[in-house]
């Protein structure tokens, strides 16, 4: 039986649903807004919310001092490339512990998402000398190879949750019709599971995109993304709010609005198997 | 005929082909701030002398830091020339990561470098790096403020001096905090200032042997000075504020005085971002009465050719170029005399236009008030004034700056903190295999 909803419980539910989205949403609105300060009004004490004169001064002065179409499209290249790269790794390996899993598989499972927990500073020594042996060095390739491994648990995780999710006597009924491994997993696995990879690829594009130790650390001239970019504005002496505030809100807007667009499959995605 | 059009075109390639071969491209790693950006947007006409291009990767302080220690560690040869300060450059030189600076040209005039400046990027006598700008520490202050409470601020003052300065400006039903100091953890923010007040009341880091010093008088009596004066005078939440912090607050009026570094006078004297422009006066950082060390730092952002470049030479040209009396002389013509790189050169301050900016002379008193060869009271066994020239410094003065920034938080007290500073520096000492 349905529990009776009072109108004050869904006003008080509502207010306070609105209220913590709110609280969410402020840090990026207030970057936002300060990016249309100058640096004085920036730090001003009290803040100022809207009594200021508005300015694009900073955006200006952003797009005079770095080349933004580059960063960005080191970011496209490089977090799609990993994320693309992560699925074509990932989809096998959740196939196959989530339909033949074998004693170890919950082991292996937790195993790799461990890695996760360990420091990226502990292994920067390591991957950087690998990086210069192999000439991975301030290149997008070197970059999609490493977001792609750091996020591969996760991506992994998040497949084979959603796989278990596919009743295996489909699968089998497939096999009965004469599908072969191949089949079975582009016709008829993929297909079933498309909104659980689709939110996997978003979620990930959205990690690669934001990942900034190894894209700070491993690129120079060239393969630096938007992460770089926002980092080339902070400075620990001198005014810079306003224009690091301009610089944020460029390198968020693509994947704000992307985030945006697909908030439904994002939300069905992450809740996915959270209640059955 | 056809033998002088084949002649012609065997010189012309190989006219070209030199030019190419001679024409690098340099990739630049500097820090984000004011005179660096500037730099970057003079980069044409380095390219117009030498053919030479030059490729920019700006990053914030820290990253920069870790970036190119990562860089230079590893041998990556993703930079060709690296902007680096005062405690990284004897300790790279000494370790043979960096090309030596002695063959610059005669026009370069390196004996116009000043000589606070040269001594502290050299190891062993050698030059390692080129000061494209540097800066001391000093007394900013109200000179309406200081006026109104009758009072007149001595070129050298003392910190008793200082805290009856503040005790005379503090005015919190208006939102005037006497003074404003650094109390910010991390070894460059709130470590720098404490280190360098330390050295002004006779404490040290170490002794001759490489012993921590924090159980001795001295560093207690520096920290309680500093304690008791920010929690009469200073600004609520002193704990976190850094230079930034502070900035903000001196240029909207709410600081009596402010101690910090000197290219800080030409942010407060804009009038553009300050509201108290036309009233800052300048003085020598302060010292503890009968201490004969001043509480002013050195430091400097200086460029560096890493040992693994392939292209040592053009790199070198980009160095002879931005730290140049030329250079200095093109932004003047093109943005005035206040906004040159500071600290750098004798000759600037010979120039009868700087002179006449307000805070040229006590920029330049400060630097000379300042050597890192000597920079306290009882004999120490490192170079370095705000911190001391060994690799695990950074490391243990953060964690140090941590307690002492718990000390302004009131999370404990001044004793537990130098028994605990003690503890962490005799252990990453004894560690590293000093003691």
């Amino acid at each position: 039986m349905a529990r009776a909803v009072t109108t004050r419980r869904k006003v008080i539910t509502t207010a306070a649903a609105w209220a913590v989205g709110l609280l969410i949403f402020f840090p990026i609105y207030w970057t936002i807004l300060t990016s249309f300060k100058t640096e004085a009004q920036a730090i001003n004490d009290p803040p100022l919310f809207f009594n200021f004169d508005w300015t694009l001064e900073n955006y200006t002065l952003v797009q005079q001092r770095s080349d933004y179409m580059r960063f960005l499209w080191n970011s496209v290249i490089i977090a799609g490339g990993s994320t693309l790269l992560g699925i074509i790794v990932a989809v096998p390996a959740a196939w196959s512990m989530a339909f033949v899993p074998s004693k170890r598989t919950k082991d292996i499972l937790l195993w790799m998402l461990s890695t996760k927990m360990l420091p990226a500073v502990g292994v920067l020594y390591p991957i950087s000398l690998l990086f210069v042996q192999f000439n991975l060095l301030d290149t997008r390739f070197g970059l999609i190879i490493v977001l792609m491994l750091i996020n591969l648990p996760i991506i992994v995780w998040m497949l084979y949750t959603y796989f278990k999710e596919i009743p295996v006597d489909i699968l089998e009924a497939a096999r009965m019709d004469g599908a072969g491994l191949k089949e079975e997993i582009l016709y008829v696995l993929t297909p079933m599971a498309v909104p659980g990879i689709a939110s996997t690829i978003l979620l990930n594009f959205i990690l690669a995109w934001n990942e900034a130790f190894w894209t700070l650390n491993l690129t120079a001239a060239n393969a630096g993304p938007l992460t770089a970019f926002i980092a080339s504005y902070s400075s620990p002496e001198g005014l810079f709010f306003a224009k690091l505030s301009a610089a944020s809100t460029m390198a968020i807007a693509p994947i704000l609005i992307l985030g945006w667009f697909s908030q439904k499959q994002l939300v069905r995605g992450l809740t996915f198997g959270a209640v059955k | 005929m056809h033998l002088k059009n084949a002649l012609c075109a065997g010189t012309a390639l190989a006219l070209v082909s030199a030019t190419a071969a001679y024409a690098e491209n340099l990739v630049i790693a500097t820090v984000n701030n004011g005179d660096m950006i500037r730099m970057q947007g003079y980069t044409d006409d380095f390219t117009a002398k030498t053919g030479h291009t030059v490729e920019w990767v700006t990053l914030e302080e820290n990253v920069l830091r870790q970036r190119v220690t990562t860089d230079i560690t590893t041998k990556g040869g993703a930079f060709d020339i690296m902007t680096i300060g005062m405690y990284e450059t004897p300790i790279w030189g000494a370790n043979g990561w960096l090309v030596p600076l002695d063959d610059l040209s005669a026009e370069y005039d390196v004996d116009d470098i000043l000589p606070a400046m040269r001594s502290g990027l050299s190891h062993d006598g050698t030059l390692y790096a080129a000061p494209f700008y540097g800066e001391s520490s000093m007394v900013m202050y109200r000179t309406d403020l200081m006026e109104a409470a009758g009072l007149e601020m001595p070129d050298a003052p003392t910190w008793q001096f200082i805290r009856e300065a503040a005790a005379a400006m503090d005015d919190p039903a208006n939102d005037i905090n006497g003074i404003c100091l650094r109390g910010k953890a991390g070894w460059g923010e709130g470590g720098a200032f404490i280190t360098v007040t330390a050295n002004s009341f006779g404490a040290r880091w170490f002794d001759e042997d490489w012993n921590a010093q924090f159980d001795q008088p001295e560093w207690k009596e520096a920290l309680e000075f500093y304690v008791s004066l920010m929690n009469d005078y200073g600004p609520e939440g002193y704990a976190t504020n850094g230079f930034n912090e502070n900035l903000s607050l001196f240029q909207q009026g709410k600081c009596g005085m402010w101690i910090d570094a000197t290219v800080a006078a030409s942010f407060v004297t804009n009038p553009n971002d300050s509201t108290v422009a036309d009233s800052v006066g300048f003085a020598l950082a302060p010292n503890a009465e009968g201490v004969d060390k001043r509480s002013n730092w050195l430091w400097a952002w200086a460029l560096a050719v890493p040992a693994g470049t392939q292209k040592a030479d053009a790199a070198k040209e980009f160095i002879e170029w931005a730290t140049s009396k030329e250079y200095i002389e093109l932004v003047a013509e093109n943005e005035g005399w206040a906004n040159v790189p500071p600290g750098a050169r004798t000759s600037l301050y010979e120039t009868p236009e700087y002179q006449e900016v307000a805070f040229a002379q006590k920029t330049l008193d400060s630097i000379n008030a300042a050597n890192p060869q000597d920079p306290t009271v009882k004999p120490v066994p490192y170079v370095g004034i705000q911190f001391v020239a060994i690799p695990e410094f950074a490391g243990i003065a953060t964690e140090v700056s941590q307690e002492f920034s718990a000390v302004y938080a009131g999370q404990q007290s001044i004793d537990e903190a130098l028994e605990k500073a003690q503890a962490i520096t005799n252990d990453a000492m004894e560690a590293a295999g000093y003691r």
